[in-house]
């Protein structure tokens, strides 16, 4: 098992890390940085729990080498509440129930992030899209969608 | 002593805290990536626990060598079925189950061997080493192969391989047919469903040597049934045990039972001398499974010529798998809950569970009676269509007037379908819409009901149903204490809801405490949909107790009698005078006598909600059913035989909404599992060889193609429920398949018999219904 030094940012900050040439973003990210809010509900790319943000860009960090990372930038669920304030989304998901026993929902708030960023006012199919891989076997998506609908609004609004 | 209003202005209006959409109180923690999940829980140096599986799908065990696998470096613990006191099984006169097999294997998955090491690689080493002897057995992969004639038993005490045969009479069946208009018989078949929770199974348990002691956080519904079995395959005295429930990812009833790699952690951890974690995998979930049995079902229905029923006659027979498990409830609830919806005169039930080599199937959410309720309403529905009269005029003409006791001795306080009923039709648009919208699309409805909790529970042990204990201190914080398991439905916040309105207080003051042995008071936990309404009602009387404490010192504190004192939460005063107390004063005052208060609220269902005396009769029973209605909307591609959902309306008569926000999400969720098992999931294997043990080929709905679901609360005011609660998370469920399959007739003539309605399922239907048509007009011509 050869490991080599990576060297990326984790949620802003700068790290270096000996990290297997094997070893899965996820894994990374839960077992060296202790960041346990990204999940993993399934054997590989199929639930989308483990969503985290590369460079911006949504990605499944269960089936992500974490080498292949180096370089670039990681933000997970831990970077959007900043200053003791909750991100528009976490709020929304909060307020309208989007979570319901809760371990879909970093990775589906990640997805809708990844989303906002580049279209701050997704049309439903557009939202419907971008969470398409991200299951929920609780709420049936309904206060999903409402809730990245409602977090869109407050951006607008505010 | 300054009697004069503080802080708090008195003339405030109290807090109102049930009735309001509440966001969970731990909903912040979820959505931040706080929330510590099982595998979330930081474990030092905990050991890697891993389960070594039957390759073999029926077997009896020759030998597993374990020495070169003891012998490796890096491997702390093996362990096999040698290694435990006792079975187990969640049902006490059904426990056949080891955590690891002894001496016979009955299903390929079937843990047969564990180890725990330093780490993944060792102890994947450790696995690899361990050489099995199986000597294979013939082996049963359906109920009908089961049963022949000659074929070997899976249990040596089930003749016929028969788990339980139920055999039950409710009126006059024969004279019921003799005098109906119409009877017609169908036979439906169902394919098995898992329950699909996102969050894998996990297991932390630590064996503390010097004392003897285990502690087990794992991914549980029912912590106690957790407690009872770990002692019990341990060979351990209960209070050597604690348990203890981390946050859940949902559990669908996948985690009420104890599951074998709970108690194989804990007996590695034991082994071991230390503390390991076992991380299962999803192929893992689905082979530990638990969920729906395939079910084969024969229904004849007897009606009049006005739509009233007259007699029922159904046989069920379900592929039950390879232990107990929850089973023999299974096929009971099918029979129970099958007609007690209407008013019905004569009721025949057969139900056959039976062992087969398949992972176990066990309790899943609308335990028993979903494939019952889909057979009931598809001939309703195809039975009113012959009789010219309307789906929703044929369930109105057998409706029930509580109170009501049901054929089969189930008591009905509260009924809302007649409200559901009115709410859907209108709300669909389906007097203007029904049969008149183009071809391929079409209207179905539904009704269904569900328990809000068994009345009487598995194990039964005379204590109340629910307990919750109150402790109020120095600081004017209330802790509520319960040992019910919040899995993301909202248990928590609903108790805490209950106590704040009792108490006239903000939500803020209160905080939960759940789910650890080792502080809360025991709870059955969270199945049958038990927790709002018996929990709930626990909660209700905690908060009283509470209450009059609370009153009793400030009438002593203010001089005057309790009649004279006007509670108004953040405060109280005396009735007509401007005298009172802050809540910090109220608190100073109840606490100077007595210390640290803990109060507690008990809650039982009472004896005639228990159901009859006949055999099986406790299952069905409970204190408030709930009740739904829905109607679905569908387009059906026939090319394709693709069936979209284009929407759905569902009424749901949840007694009364303590949390309006969390009662829609369970109703829209619960729906919607409806619709996953109705359309597309279902498990496969091959010789026993599970072939969609995974998220790609196991087809939950995704975001793309589920509908808007649109919820409305019907408020019955349940006379024994909390502020009038019942149920809301089962009941719902239940009516989607069939108003799916209703609405596919609707749309394209053809009632599928079978589900779920994948694509090759319907185009087989169209492709046979067309060859049907084209022979009779050939027929007709020659």
């Amino acid at each position: 098992m050869t490991k080599r030094l990576l060297k990326l940012t984790v949620n802003g900050r700068a790290r270096e890390d000996a990290v297997a040439d094997h070893a899965l973003l996820v894994d990374y990210l839960r077992d060296v940085t202790g960041l346990t809010g990204t999940k993993q509900g399934c054997d590989g790319g199929e639930c989308g729990a483990c969503t985290v943000l590369v460079d911006g860009v949504p990605r499944l960090s269960c089936i992500t080498l974490a080498v292949s990372v180096a370089g670039r930038s990681v933000e997970t669920i831990e970077n959007l509440a900043q200053g003791g304030r909750m991100s528009r989304l976490q709020q929304a998901f909060h307020e309208k129930l989007g979570t319901q026993c809760g371990f879909c929902t970093p990775g589906m708030i990640m997805a809708a992030e990844g989303l906002l960023r580049r279209d701050s006012t997704p049309s439903e199919a557009a939202i419907r899209e971008a969470l398409g891989g991200n299951l929920c076997r609780c709420t049936g998506y309904v206060k999903i969608i409402e809730s990245v609908q409602c977090a869109c609004a407050e951006t607008t609004n505010g | 002593m300054d009697t004069r209003v503080k802080s708090t202005p008195l003339t405030a209006l109290p807090e109102r805290s049930v009735g309001q959409a509440t966001p969970l109180i731990d909903g912040i923690e979820k959505v931040t990536g706080r929330a510590h999940y099982t595998a979330d829980l930081p474990a030092g140096d905990a050991l890697v626990g891993m389960i070594l599986r039957s390759p073999v799908a029926h077997g009896v065990i020759r030998g597993i060598d374990t020495s070169r696998a003891r012998a490796l470096p890096g491997v702390r613990a093996v362990i096999t079925g040698d290694d435990f006191a006792a079975p187990y099984g969640v049902i006490p006169i059904a426990q056949n189950e080891w955590p690891l097999a002894r001496e016979r294997v009955r299903y390929r998955g079937e843990p047969v061997a564990a180890v725990a090491a330093v780490d993944h690689a060792a102890a994947e080493a450790a696995l690899a080493a361990i050489v099995l002897d199986i000597e294979p057995l013939p082996a049963y992969f359906s109920a009908a192969d089961a049963r022949a004639e000659g074929a070997v038993l899976l249990h040596d005490n089930k003749p016929g391989n028969v788990e339980r045969d139920v055999d039950q009479t409710f009126g006059d069946v024969d004279g019921g047919f003799a005098a109906a208009d119409v009877v017609r018989e169908q036979t439906f078949h169902y394919a098995e469903v898992a329950h699909g929770q996102i969050e894998l199974n996990c297991a932390l348990a630590t064996w503390e040597p010097e004392r003897a002691r285990l502690t087990s956080r794992s991914t549980t519904q029912v912590p106690y049934y957790l407690h009872l079995t770990l002692a019990q395959c341990l060979g351990l005295d209960g209070a050597q045990v604690r348990v203890v429930k981390p946050f859940v990812g949902g559990g669908f009833g996948h985690r009420v039972e104890p599951l074998n790699f709970e108690m194989i952690t804990g007996a590695l951890a034991r082994a071991a001398g230390g503390t390991v974690r076992t991380e299962q995998s999803r192929e893992d979930s689905f082979l530990t499974h638990r969920g729906r049995p395939e079910t084969d079902i024969r229904l004849k229905l007897g009606l009049k010529r006005s739509g009233e029923i007259t007699a029922v006659d159904c046989e069920i027979v379900q592929r039950g798998g390879a232990y107990g498990g929850y089973g023999l409830v299974t096929i009971l609830y099918a029979g129970a809950l099958l007609h007690a919806l209407y008013r019905v005169r004569a009721v025949r039930y057969r139900g056959f569970r039976i062992y087969t080599n398949t992972p176990p199937c066990g309790a899943m959410r609308g335990h028993g009676a979903v494939d019952a309720r889909h057979a009931f309403e598809a001939l309703l529905d195809a039975m009113a269509a012959e009789l010219g009269v309307d789906p929703f005029a044929l369930r109105r003409a057998n409706l029930i007037a509580p109170p009501y006791r049901t054929l089969n001795d189930l008591q009905v306080n509260s009924y809302g379908i007649p409200q559901c009923l009115d709410h859907v039709e209108r709300a669909s648009g389906w007097r203007e819409r029904h049969g008149r919208m183009p071809r391929g699309r079409g209207l179905g409805m539904a009704c269904s009901h569900y328990v809000s909790g068994s009345a009487k529970p598995v194990h039964w042990s005379g204590e109340p149903h629910a307990v919750v204990n109150l402790k109020l201190d120095f600081d004017g914080g209330i802790t509520l204490l319960t040992g019910a398991s919040d899995i993301g439905q909202g248990s928590s916040t609903l108790l805490a809801q209950v106590a704040a309105e009792v108490l006239l207080l903000p939500l803020a003051r209160i905080r939960v405490v759940a789910a650890d042995s080792a502080l809360t008071p025991k709870d059955n936990g969270s199945y049958s949909s038990r927790v709002s309404f018996m929990v709930g009602n626990a909660a209700l009387r905690a908060a009283q107790a509470l209450l009059e404490v609370l009153v009793a010192a400030a009438a002593k504190r203010l001089n005057v009698t309790v009649d004279d004192i006007e509670w108004l939460g953040e405060g109280c005063r005396v009735k007509g005078a401007d005298r009172g107390l802050d809540f910090a004063s109220v608190v100073s005052a109840a606490l100077a006598d007595s210390g640290t208060l803990t109060v507690k609220g008990t809650w039982s269902t009472p004896p005639e909600t228990q159901g009859g005396k006949f055999r099986g009769a406790a299952v069905g029973s409970t204190a408030g059913f709930s009740y739904a209605a829905q109607v679905v909307e569908v387009a059906v591609d026939e090319d394709t035989g693709q069936v979209s959902i284009e929407r759905v309306w569902v009424a749901h008569d949840c007694g009364f909404a303590i949390n309006p926000l969390a009662v829609t999400g369970q109703v829209q969720g619960g729906v919607w599992m409806g619709m996953g098992q109705a359309l597309q999931e279902e498990t496969q294997y091959h010789e026993g060889l599970a072939l969609r043990p995974n998220f790609l080929d196991y087809r939950i709905p995704t975001i793309a193609e589920s509908p808007p679901i649109d919820v409305h609360l019907v408020e019955t005011r349940d006379p024994l429920g909390p502020f009038g609660a019942k149920e809301a998370s089962e009941g719902a469920l239940h009516g989607f398949p069939p108003a799916l399959s209703n609405a596919i007739a609707n749309a394209i003539g053809i009632r599928l018999t079978e589900l779920p309605a994948t694509p090759d399922r319907v185009l087989d239907a169209i492709v046979e219904k067309r060859r049907a048509e084209r022979l009779a007009a050939r027929t007709r011509r020659s």
